[in-house]
């Protein structure tokens, strides 16, 4: 399912990026060394990190994209940076947890 | 572009005054390898790879600078600063080991877990370092 798809059944902001991108795996983490080598490719990325630093991680690690939970905000910064990189940045009230928990049945759903 | 006997050199400057922009190196080899048709798993190993190295150029030196140099054979990335060295370079080692400020842990970073990161994703790495002079970090990936 993609990253547009999987915001739109979760009720998720798209922030930046097309949503294009095909989401194949969840991943929560906030250390940005842990994330960048335990994230999969293809990973919705769910992380209270809101530094531009997250885009390069994002990038590197190859995941399908950045998820703001609990209302955590971007910057004008990091809006300007994702949209340039092309970064899909969904954001939303739920918890990491909640958004893993529901997003699961989507992705699940479909293998 | 495509992988021929050509050795094909790159050089970045690692600036450490726009801490926010780090990774940028590491983004332009991640893009210059997959351009060339190395594969995704390969590419992925080297952007991880100098990702921790460049980010550990910023953090704990005052910036750097990368030079990658890439054969059919191999990609080598070597990542130098003039900063504080490593004075215990066994325990630097050690995942979870970190000595990261306050203000940089804030932004994800101090996990010590770049080190270790290296090691995982390179088939050679080579960390060569001098208190007060600085340090130079070389990572291969063999294709
Ligand atoms: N280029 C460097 N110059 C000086 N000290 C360094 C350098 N690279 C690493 N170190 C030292 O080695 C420690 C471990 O580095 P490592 O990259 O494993 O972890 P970290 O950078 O502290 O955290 P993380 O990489 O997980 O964000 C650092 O905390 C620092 O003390
Ligand atoms: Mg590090």
């Amino acid at each position: 399912m993609k990253a547009r798809e999987v915001a739109e059944k979760l009720n998720m902001i798209i922030l930046t990026g097309d949503g294009d991108q095909e989401v194949t795996g969840l991943y929560t983490c906030d250390l940005l060394s842990w994330v960048i080598s335990h994230a999969s490719s293809g990973d919705m990325w769910v992380t209270v990190m809101n530094n531009l630093n997250i885009l390069a991680v994002a990038s590197l690690a190859d995941v399908a994209c950045i998820v703001l939970p609990e209302n955590v905000e971007a910057d004008e910064k990091l809006l300007e940076r994702a949209q340039e990189k092309e970064i899909t940045l969904i954001a939303t009230s739920r918890s990491a947890a909640n958004v893993i928990a529901e997003a699961s049945k989507w992705i699940e759903s479909e293998r | 572009m495509e992988l021929s006997e050509e050795i094909i050199r790159l050089h970045y400057d690692i600036n450490d005054e726009d801490f926010s922009a780090a990774g940028e190196a590491s983004s332009a080899v991640k893009k210059t390898l997959s351009r060339l048709g190395v594969s995704p798993e390969t590419v992925k190993r080297v952007a991880i790879a100098m990702y921790e190295a460049e980010i550990n150029a910023v953090i704990h030196a005052d910036g750097g600078a990368a030079d990658i140099e890439i054969t059919p054979q191999q990609i080598k990335v070597v990542i130098s600063d003039r900063g504080p060295g490593i004075p215990n370079m066994e325990a630097a080692m050690q995942p979870g080991f970190s000595t990261a400020t306050e203000s940089v842990r804030e932004l994800g970073f101090g996990a010590g877990m770049g080190l270790p990161n290296m090691k995982r994703y390179t088939d050679e790495m080579y960390v060569d370092t001098k208190i007060g002079v600085g340090t130079t970090v070389t990572l291969i990936v063999k294709i």
